[in-house]
């Protein structure tokens, strides 16, 4: 059958699974949305093509599917770089296709014309340009393939406005991607799975760290029977969260610089780590000559180039992780390892009378009591908590016990600033049944909160939580901890975000002290409709610990002055 | 301890796929010493020799980087087999009536090929290793030298071809036999 490249575009899309996807109209791309109409596939109006790009994240990270976002030429691709770089370090499957001027007018400077594919290539997996309506069909599918398979990641397709506006015979059967040098990952030797075992079976004090390869292999179960059966305590990497759930007794919680104590100490004092689809980032480990000294490293993860790349390892199994645990378990014995976890417990014990969860109502509102209330009202039902990049975002990891995989996206790699809103639109356009709330700070929220405009119009029922200090926070933790409290443009205005949310035709509410956070979250939930909470908390919260960076992993800076109230007080 | 390590890498010759290698390699930090680029023995596929300056485990990891390129089918550490490695250089060196018969001599000497001869110049063409031609070099330079090209290192393993399978070993060993697959 003849089709135009426009209809060859959305007729793959829609052979591929694609139902939605977030785009911004404009010139070059103008064929293929004249298009869109005949095919049946939902569009969400963005208000910025960076938008577009974190709600194809969000939308993938939600549901394990790729998400898709489309965009013009020129700006229109540019303002996806952040997007894509995001998707990048995060490992999300997201294909990203922009307009391009017409194949003749490539390299003259045209109006708006810009060479994505040159500027995307260090933050893509893989680009393409199409210049021919002949290889659309080939170039979704292998995008598709490449995106979604191994260490998935964000693919784009610039299409020139020739290759959308000329015609060819569809052939999906015969389109089939051609690419020789790729391949599946091999299966890993049995003399190394049998080190490997050997080396769990033999540790004392081991730990398991779990990364985002655990949700995005969907080896979740695996990785619970590894702990349980050689009862082996798990620690979880930010992006790990949900791949083994936070109220498991052997769940330590999260690692790393703004990990608690106890989970740090554990891998500072363990005889063994065994990494889970984790890449020893630098938040992770701080000091590399001192992380785990003391500790044999057995590290499986799909990519190779991981392999010794921040940490020397013992034994390194490549794979695809849920095979590689399939092939491990069988090889690992029942085990009881109840001193170390005993241990560990104590040091926990240490430090959880100094919870601010613990502390009395001083007439202050915290980010933690309203992250953890968040918590106690959702955490039973379907809830996807979607959060941006900084101080509220690592209380959200402290303070959200996340059971579910796939129930926290945030960005971890690039940390996004502006990610968590539209983000969040993705996520509940991939699971509309599914409660989803955005964590923001009053800085983040600023960068994209014109997608409330893209929630309003297309209708997304998200909730988003604005933790409201007045400052970029994180920002001046650095510098009241590193900079002599010199708040050089930290401070931060914003505007009545009540009456913005209003604006935007969208119900607003606030909360400034503690006795109201509990009714507005339920207000929040009642509401059919977005809904804009604004959370006036402590100016000046620090997040503890801290680990510095580029500091002892065990050297953290601990919360000040022991506070001595129990849960009694 | 870093040294020189030679790689040979098939790509699919496709567009833009120069570029993609060199960015991964600026992207990644490392240097290139040595980059030839050609036809190899399949149709589509062409070969690259590139020189670089890392350590072992620098070299493992930029050999799981480039596997991770879509349009590379293969790549190879030749580093420490058995191999012929080859530059090809032409150099243009001042010659008059007075020097042009003890230039040719050395050229003689070091198996390199007079191949145009102007009234006060001698292009020579010398097909060797690197260190070869850097000693024709040295000798030359007392009489001037005008111009020089060369193309870089290109280099083959000695012996019969590698076979070009997926072992079942581990991600060293596989690398080790030029395996790549993409992730």
């Amino acid at each position: 059958m003849t089709m135009t490249g426009a209809q060859i575009l959305w007729e793959s899309l829609v052979r591929e699974g694609v139902t939605d996807v977030f785009g911004y109209p404009g010139g070059a791309i103008l064929p293929a949305y004249d298009a869109l109409l005949e095919f049946p596939i939902r569009h969400t109006l963005v208000r910025h093509e960076q938008g577009a790009t974190h709600m194809a994240d969000g939308y993938a990270r939600a549901s394990g599917r790729v998400g898709v976002a489309i965009a013009t030429s020129g700006p229109g691709a540019t303002n996806m770089v952040t997007g894509l770089a995001t998707a990048m370090m995060d490992s999300s499957p997201i294909v990203c296709i922009t307009g391009q001027v017409g194949s003749r007018l490539i390299g003259s400077d045209a109006f708006q014309e810009i060479d994505i594919t040159g500027i995307t290539l260090p933050v893509t997996k893989h680009n393409y340009l199409v210049t021919r309506p002949d290889d659309v069909a080939s170039t979704v599918r292998e995008a598709f393939l490449i995106a979604r398979s191994g260490r998935p990641g964000p693919v784009l397709i610039d299409i020139t406005k020739d290759a959308q506006q000329g015609s060819c015979e569809f052939d999906w059967e015969g389109a089939g991607p051609s690419l020789p040098g790729w391949r599946h990952a091999p299966t890993i030797a049995e003399d190394l799975v049998a080190a490997a075992a050997a080396l769990v079976n033999g540790a004392e004090r081991p730990v398991i760290l779990a990364g985002h390869g655990v949700l995005i292999s969907g080896a979740m179960q695996e990785l619970r029977t590894l702990a349980e059966r050689a009862d082996i305590p798990v620690a979880v990497t930010l992006l790990g969260i949900g791949g083994f759930p936070a109220s498991h007794p052997l769940n330590l919680g999260m690692m790393g610089m703004h990990g608690e104590a106890w989970v740090n100490l554990a891998i500072q004092e363990a005889d063994l780590l065994v990494a889970c689809g984790m890449r020893f980032d630098d938040r992770v480990t701080g000091n590399l000559r001192t992380y785990a000294p003391h500790a044999r490293k057995i590290h499986m993860d799909i990519d190779p180039s991981e392999i010794n790349k921040n940490v020397a390892v013992d034994v390194a199994l490549v794979g695809d992780l849920q095979g590689t645990l399939e092939q491990l378990l069988p090889a690992i014995r029942r085990n009881d390892r109840r001193p170390w976890n005993a241990r560990i417990a104590a040091n926990k014990g240490d430090a959880a009378v100094r919870d601010i969860q613990f502390l009395p109502d001083d007439g202050h509102l915290y980010a933690a009591h309203v992250i953890n209330d968040l918590w106690r009202a959702t955490h039973e039902s379907d809830t996807v908590i979607v959060t941006d990049v900084g101080q509220h975002q690592m209380w959200e990891a402290q303070y959200y016990h996340h059971d579910a995989p796939r129930s926290l996206i945030t960005s971890g790699g690039l940390g996004t600033m502006g990610f968590a809103v539209p983000a969040a639109i993705g996520a509940k356009r991939a699971r509309p049944e599914a409660e989803v709330w955005a964590i923001v700070g009053d800085g983040g929220f600023q960068m994209t909160m014109c997608e409330l405009a893209t929630a309003v119009q297309d209708d997304v029922q998200i909730k988003v939580a604005i933790i409201n200090n007045g400052f970029l926070g994180m920002v001046r933790q650095w510098q009241e901890f590193f900079y002599e409290r010199r708040y050089a443009a930290t401070p931060l205005s914003g505007p009545d975000f009540v009456k913005l949310a209003e604006a935007f035709g969208i119900l607003g509410l606030g909360a400034a002290c503690r006795s109201d956070v509990q009714e507005v979250i339920a207000t929040a939930r009642r509401h059919r409709g977005p809904v804009v909470v604004d959370f006036r908390v402590e100016q000046e919260d620090t997040v503890y610990p801290m680990v510095p960076a580029g500091a002892d992993l065990h050297a953290m800076i601990r919360r000040p002055n022991p506070i001595v109230e129990t849960a009694d007080d | 301890m870093t040294t020189m390590h030679t790689l040979a890498i098939y790509v699919e010759d496709r567009p833009g796929v120069l570029n993609r290698v060199a960015s991964l390699f600026r992207r990644r930090g490392f240097n290139i010493h040595s980059l030839a680029v050609g036809h190899s023995e399949t149709a589509g596929v062409s070969r690259m020799t590139t020189v670089v300056h890392t350590d072992a485990g620098g070299a493992l990891r930029l050999r799981a980087h480039l596997n991770k390129l879509v349009h590379v089918v293969r790549v190879e550490d030749i580093t420490h087999r058995s191999s012929i490695v080859r530059d090809l250089a032409l150099i243009k060196v001042t010659a008059d009536h007075a020097t042009r018969s003890s230039l040719m001599q050395l050229a003689q000497v070091f198996d390199a090929r007079v191949v145009d001869v102007a009234a006060d110049s001698l292009v020579l063409e010398m097909t060797a290793s690197a260190s070869r031609i850097d000693a024709l070099l040295e000798v030359l330079r007392p009489y001037g030298l005008v111009e020089m090209a060369r193309t870089g290192r290109i280099a083959m393993t000695r012996g019969p071809a590698a076979e070009l399978s997926i072992p079942s070993a581990g991600f060293e060993r596989e690398a080790e036999a030029g395996v790549s697959y993409s992730v």
